[in-house]
């Protein structure tokens, strides 16, 4: 259990940079969850930790040791593949047991360590089988006994979810955390479900083409977005273009005047953000909001969404909580008009960058 | 054929069901099948139990029906040294040439696969040449060329033990590439490096974990080997010499002054040996699910 540190980390495929200079530093007994699109060089950069990979550029340091050279047998971490990789001909215990072979680690202690981590995974019964006789959440949690049982400085999991069906991957889940929180573990979570990051993570890394857009508790990421790439891969947000024409006031490019927080950027042009579940809709127009008419309802069950079309041609989503009989909400249908509200201090503003939102302004 | 015939065999199978055409149609589909695999079977078995049944006749030249039963061409062909002779030879040539040939051949495939170096595309070819090469032609200029090297080393080939089993390694090899070559496209190496990353060294995780892998293939490579180095004809016939002939030579020569049952006695412990090793080896790993 020690700490880990990335330093201006960078690596590159002739002239594609797939990981452009990370610089992270994940606390002893933290869990950082690496979180991005498809392709975004999360796997690199664990990769390069656990030595698979070796960085154009840049340093790594576990626990004190400057490890970017090391070859991956003699770095202290240990890993859990995507595809598990469990070793085929050797029997759950034999699995469990290779790392422990590896440390020469006298017989007897080993046979009592491996006995601990396959019941601390639930599967002590299982010990004499084959990988293939398991079923895949089995195979799962002899990876994650395999890679625990040398209590390895730092744990590394690569998606260890995706294979697993959606009710297992809860359970895995909430069992991964456990383990990691009981023993302390300095753990680097790669993952592309920001469901899964957010619940998961002490804190994330939001990367894309290679770069590092935010690090973050799950609350600071969700509440305070450093770009529309942030605001829209964690959760979801309504992006108006326009520009801040002075400290206090934004206007949208289809003429919305909006009150939004007075700290922070200059005026000029920039980009609002707002969270749908942060608005309210009442039906008919009024005043004291803006009015809009309803493109389309969508009934979530515990939720509802209005996705709402405004005069000046921009559309907003906002979702609420499903109106109950006898509310007059109830009874709005596409067409029908509606005055959306919200506090001014659920603007985010952001600089005008591209954004993750491929349909601006709606989602 | 065969494909065409499975697919459409497939096909009806796949088809929608309910309506009593498309039944008729998946049933006329499992019969074409099952029919085909008989029809294969048939072809391919026919020549050996043949050859296992006129083993046993009476009479010395071969004619239907049998006139009674026998065991003495079994005797005649154990009585006669060139076939105890042969046999002992081609054991011996093909288990050298297996096990140099499988060792050699297993690594090549290993860097073929593994490794990114120039020349790697021919060096595949290469290896997988001889497969191409007719037997008597491969014969004929292994057997010109030990002449080359004979006279420039002053050291025998042609009629040696080490001047056959060389040829026969040329057998081995390309069976080998390709099974093992197989075996290891098929292997994560996400395991190999799970291995690393628990501690184990490039050559403890070979010897642990990418050989163990490997088992099959190089269990399948093995008998295949020694299965084309034991019935070898054609590039055996120039590198035998006097006193050192192998089985399927020692046939062809007995065959050269005399028809009789004999030769059908010889091959029957032939294929019984062959049938038992492919049996033994299947316990091991599936042959199916390799080959
Ligand atoms: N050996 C390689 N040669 C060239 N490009 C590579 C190589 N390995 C990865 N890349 C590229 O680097 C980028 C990052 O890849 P990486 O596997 O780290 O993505 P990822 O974030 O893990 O994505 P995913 O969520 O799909 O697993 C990708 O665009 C990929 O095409
Ligand atoms: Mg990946």
């Amino acid at each position: 259990m020690s700490e880990l540190i990335l330093d201006r980390l960078r690596k590159e495929y002739g002239s594609f940079v797939a990981v452009d200079d990370v610089s992270l530093r994940v606390e002893e007994g933290e869990l950082v969850a690496l979180l991005g699109p498809s392709g975004c060089g999360k796997t690199t950069t664990l990769r390069m930790i656990a030595g698979f990979i070796e960085p154009t550029a840049g340093r790594i340091t576990i626990g004190g040791r400057d490890v970017t050279w090391d070859p991956p047998y003699r770095r202290d971490t240990g890993m859990v593949f995507q595809s598990y990789a469990l070793f085929p001909h050797m029997t759950v215990a034999q699995n469990v047991a290779f790392g422990l072979e590896m440390r020469k680690v006298p017989r007897a202690e080993a046979e009592t360590r491996v006995r601990r981590a396959l019941d601390l995974v639930r599967l002590g019964h299982l010990a004499a089988r084959l990988p293939r006789q398991l079923s895949g959440g089995q195979q799962q949690r002899v990876a994650l006994a395999r890679a625990l049982v040398v209590n390895p400085g730092v744990f590394l999991l690569d998606e260890p979810l995706s294979n697993l069906d959606a009710k297992l991957r809860l359970e895995v889940r909430v069992e991964i955390r456990e383990l990691q929180k009981r023993l302390g573990l300095t753990t680097v979570f790669v993952t592309h479900d920001q469901e899964e990051a957010l619940t998961l993570a002490d804190r994330l890394v939001v990367m894309d083409h290679g770069v590092v857009q935010q690090v973050g508790t799950p609350e600071e990421l969700y509440e305070s977005p450093a770009n529309l790439f942030v605001a829209g891969f964690i959760g979801r947000s309504n992006v108006l273009r326009g520009r801040l024409a002075e400290r206090g006031r934004f206007i949208s490019k289809g003429g919305l005047a909006l009150a939004v927080p007075a700290d922070g950027m200059a005026p000029g042009e920039a980009a609002l953000a707002l969270r749908p579940e942060r608005i309210g809709v009442a039906p008919g127009a009024s005043d004291g909001g803006v009015v809009g008419r309803v493109a389309l309802v969508t009934y979530l069950g515990a939720a509802t969404e209005y996705r709402v079309t405004l005069d000046g041609g921009e559309t907003i989503t906002a979702s609420v909580p499903t109106p109950r009989p006898g509310d007059p909400l109830k009874l709005v249908s596409a067409g029908d008009a509606v005055t959306l509200t919200w506090p001014a201090e659920s603007c985010r503003l952001l600089a005008p960058g591209p954004g993750a939102t491929p349909d601006e302004g709606g989602l | 054929m065969t494909t065409r015939a499975l697919e459409a065999a497939r096909n009806g199978a796949a088809a929608a069901p309910a309506t009593g055409h498309a039944r008729m149609k998946r049933r006329a589909g499992r019969w074409a099948l099952r029919g085909l695999a008989g029809l294969v079977f048939f072809f391919i078995f026919i020549p050996v139990i043949f050859v296992l049944w006129i083993s046993l006749f009476q009479q010395q030249i071969v004619s239907f029906p049998p006139e009674g039963y026998t065991l003495r061409w079994y005797e005649n062909a154990f009585a006669r040294s060139e076939f105890r002779h042969g046999f002992g030879l081609s054991l011996q040539v093909a288990f050298i040439a297996m096990v140099i040939g499988v060792t050699s051949g297993a690594a090549g495939a290993y860097a073929i696969v593994r490794f990114r170096f120039p020349g790697r595309e021919a060096f595949n070819t290469l290896l997988l040449g001889p497969l191409v090469v007719p037997g008597i032609v491969a014969g004929t200029s292994l057997y010109v060329y030990y002449i080359m090297v004979e006279n420039l080393l002053d050291v025998d080939f042609r009629g040696t033990l080490h001047g056959l089993v060389l040829g026969h390694i040329l057998l081995t090899i390309p069976w080998t590439v390709r099974l093992v070559s197989a075996s290891l496209v098929g292997l994560d190496r996400a395991v190999e490096e799970a291995a690393m990353n628990l501690g184990a060294g490039p050559w403890t995780t070979f010897r642990r974990i990418t050989l163990p892998m490997m088992r099959p293939g190089l269990v399948a490579a093995s008998l295949f080997s020694f299965i084309q180095s034991f019935e070898n004809l054609e590039l055996t016939l120039l590198l035998v010499g006097p006193g050192r002939t192998t089985l399927p030579v020692a046939m062809l020569n007995y065959l050269e002054f005399r028809i009789d049952p004999t030769i059908a006695a010889v091959a029957s412990v032939q294929i019984v040996l062959i049938g038992a090793l492919m049996l033994i080896t299947d316990r091991f790993v599936k042959l199916s699910r390799i080959v």
